[in-house]
């Protein structure tokens, strides 16, 4: 029956403190496995910073989650008063003392209606508890506040004495004890409580700091056991009380090779073409205006695309603004909000204390248990914190998402004065992958300039794009490298116009080259055949004088010869 | 023993009335036996009669505890005449006790 649980479990170690679940979840992860079995452990606070319902939630939870049957001891409230506070928790304690699983009783003690007449001790009391803790087996019993007993009767030493009676009577039976106590000034409680109980006291605390409160809880002392020193936020809210174990100093997280599309496929390109790592954490930063929600909304639009979950915590817009406003880039929103996919968390960061937005963060993720969380922006975080507090709680929550493969996007603003290398929150050496948007402001207008300033594990480009919104979505626009040095917006548009013009004439230029020099050949061509015609009329004024030589020197040849005839026929006769 | 006959009520002969009283003991610690000396001496001392003592172990019946609101014990609780009384201790002191009853001493 009894889950008491010895957390040592190296048998070489064989005293070690048998614990308790409490329940209460966080609690029992900080002390490693609740309050010492059989032994009374003192709760102690000031008013309203909620021992009542820690007390109860123990014994309610012990009921029904660890079936030990506990009995609560109200000096306080009334057992329907305590009946109806709970109820609001969703717990059923009338059905639980008809199942004699947990027995309430109130003891009333007022001073102004005992008289004492001598001596006495408080037997009556053992004997309720011995009675009311017979009656149902139990092994939890909760005494709220004691403290009252104190304020009842008159003899301080009498009930001191019989005080320390009880403790021992209690750890006598073995059982499982909560006594609560009222915080007193200096001490941790009023009648010194704490020195009959010194085996686990539990400090809560509610604070107010910048007119925001934060419940904390500490464990002041627990001996014999390792646990938890700091202060741990806490919770109360319709589950009860939740604490938070947000501390978590180891880094041996597991990590997945997966990608997750960010949903601008131009993005994506930048990012070795796959996205990014699932249960990565990415930082948006960037000036007022540049987008930044934007990415984020097509993150979420991707992610609910994909059919998985995605929280937006909102710090800044409300969600009806938020749907709205991505509806003017083509973005719907409000579609994966009523198909569950897509949950808002919109608060103002002055809501809670910042350890308490982690633990609704911290509730909704469990809760909801999406697989992508956008927190936007975490700038307005630094108003309920300073810096150093807001880098911590951070710290914890991507400690937390990554335990839970949850990819977070973050986005922040910076300031134009800082030279935008450093984010505010100073967490840009813990996130993965960090996406810085630019104004870049040029030729009387301003444009976006995107560029991916780390991602771990990947491939990335190292080139700036400019980021151009509109009403069909983002892109990411090669930007324009001229010799004039990187351009965008209108000036790219410009100087692409002037290279397209450009080209167009040394075109047009071209062409007129080539028809000059058909022309040209054309006319040479002609030339070419004029001299050839000249050349034969030559020729043939050549071959002319050399026929008519010819014709000549023949004629002269034929009369030569027939001169010599003649001459010869004179010269016969005479002989 | 003329207290079992007058129950709780009024002693209509007399028209005084009567005391309810109930003391409750835990066993017979030292408290508790001189608690019931001393109410049985005040009460034959003082109320001549017009009264109703009952004495409860609450060891043997634990639910008196509960439903009489008992911490202190001894215990002595005036249920009648109204409103109730509490008086705690092991009633050694007559003059607190008397007070604390309402009891007039002539």
């Amino acid at each position: 029956m009894s889950k008491a649980k010895n957390i040592d479990t190296t048998e070489s170690k064989p005293i070690a403190i048998p614990k308790t679940y409490t329940g209460i979840s966080g609690f029992d992860q900080i002390t490693g496995g609740g309050v010492p079995t059989g032994r009374p452990t003192l709760i102690c606070g000031e008013a309203g910073c909620g021992k009542t319902l820690f007390s109860l939630e123990f014994i309610i939870r012990g009921a029904m989650e660890f079936n030990e049957p506990g009995v609560f001891i109200a000096f306080e409230e009334k057992t329907d008063e305590l009946e109806m506070n709970v109820a609001s928790l969703g717990f059923d304690l009338k059905k639980l003392q008809i199942d004699k699983k947990v027995r309430l009783d109130h003891i009333h003690i007022d001073r102004s209606e005992i008289e004492e007449t001598g001596e006495y001790d408080l037997d009556g009391l053992f004997i309720r508890l011995g009675y009311a803790i017979d009656s149902i087996g139990a092994k939890r019993i909760v005494l709220d506040t004691l403290e009252n007993l104190f304020l009842g009767l008159d003899n301080q030493a009498v009930v001191r004495a019989e005080l320390r009676r009880l403790f021992a009577w209690l750890k006598n039976k073995g059982i499982t004890a909560i006594i609560t106590g009222e915080k007193g000034d200096g001490n941790y409680t009023r009648q010194g409580l704490e020195e009959y109980v010194s085996d686990c006291v539990i400090l809560l605390d509610h604070r107010v700091i910048n007119q925001i409160s934060t419940r904390r809880l500490r464990v002041v002392k627990y001996r014999g056991t390792v646990h938890g020193t700091n202060e741990y936020p806490f919770l109360i809210d319709e589950d009860g009380i939740s604490v938070l174990p947000v501390t978590s100093l180891k880094l041996e997280k597991e990590i997945s090779s997966e990608r997750v599309s960010s949903g601008i496929p131009s993005l994506d390109e930048m990012l070795g073409s796959k996205g990014f790592f699932k249960g990565s954490s990415i930082l948006v930063s960037g000036t007022a205006g540049t987008g930044k929600t934007s990415i984020s909304a097509f993150f979420a639009d991707a992610t609910c695309r994909r059919g998985e979950r995605c929280i937006y915590f909102a710090f800044e817009e409300s969600p009806k603004q938020i749907i709205r406003n991505m509806q003017s880039i083509n973005i719907n929103l409000q579609k994966h909000v009523d198909n569950g996919l897509l949950q808002f968390s919109a608060s103002r960061p002055t809501l809670h204390g910042l350890e308490m937005h982690l633990v609704v963060i911290y509730k909704m993720i469990k809760k909801f248990k999406p697989s992508v969380v956008i927190l936007d922006p975490i700038t307005n975080l630094v108003t309920v914190g300073s810096v150093s507090e807001v880098k911590s709680m951070l710290i914890r929550l991507i400690d937390f998402l990554q335990e839970e493969q949850v990819t977070v996007m973050f986005t922040a603003l910076t300031l134009n004065s800082i030279i935008n290398e450093q984010t505010d929150e100073g967490v840009s050496s813990l996130v993965d992958a960090w996406l810085l948007v630019r104004d870049i402001e040029f030729n009387g207008e301003r444009n976006r300039g995107l560029y991916i300033m780390k991602s771990r594990g990947m491939k990335h480009s190292n080139q700036v794009r400019e980021f151009v919104i509109s009403n069909d979505g983002i892109d990411l626009v090669d930007v324009y490298l001229g010799k004039e040095g990187v351009l965008t917006g209108s000036a790219r548009v410009a100087e692409v116009l002037k290279e397209h013009t450009s080209n167009a004439l040394r075109n047009n230029a071209l062409n007129r080259k080539d028809r000059e020099i058909n022309r040209k050949r054309q006319i040479l061509e002609a030339q070419i055949a004029n001299l050839k015609s000249e050349f034969e009329s030559v020729e043939e004024e050549l071959n002319k004088i050399y026929i008519e030589e010819e014709l000549k020197n023949e004629v002269l040849e034929k009369t030569r010869k027939e001169v010599t005839e003649l001459r010869r026929d004179k010269v016969h006769p005479q002989h | 023993m003329d207290q079992k006959q007058l129950p709780d009520g009024i002693n209509a002969e007399q028209d005084k009335p009567v005391y309810v009283l109930r003391l409750f003991i835990t066993g017979a610690s030292p408290y508790s036996v001189r608690a019931v000396t001393n109410t049985k001496k005040m009460c034959e001392q003082y109320l001549n009669g017009h009264y109703e003592l009952e004495i409860v172990d609450i060891y043997q019946q634990p639910l008196f505890a509960e439903r009489e609101q008992i911490i202190a014990i001894p215990l002595l609780i005036r249920k009648f005449p109204l409103p109730e009384r509490r008086l705690i201790g092991d009633m050694s002191d007559t003059q607190k006790l008397l007070k604390g009853l309402e009891i007039t001493v002539r």
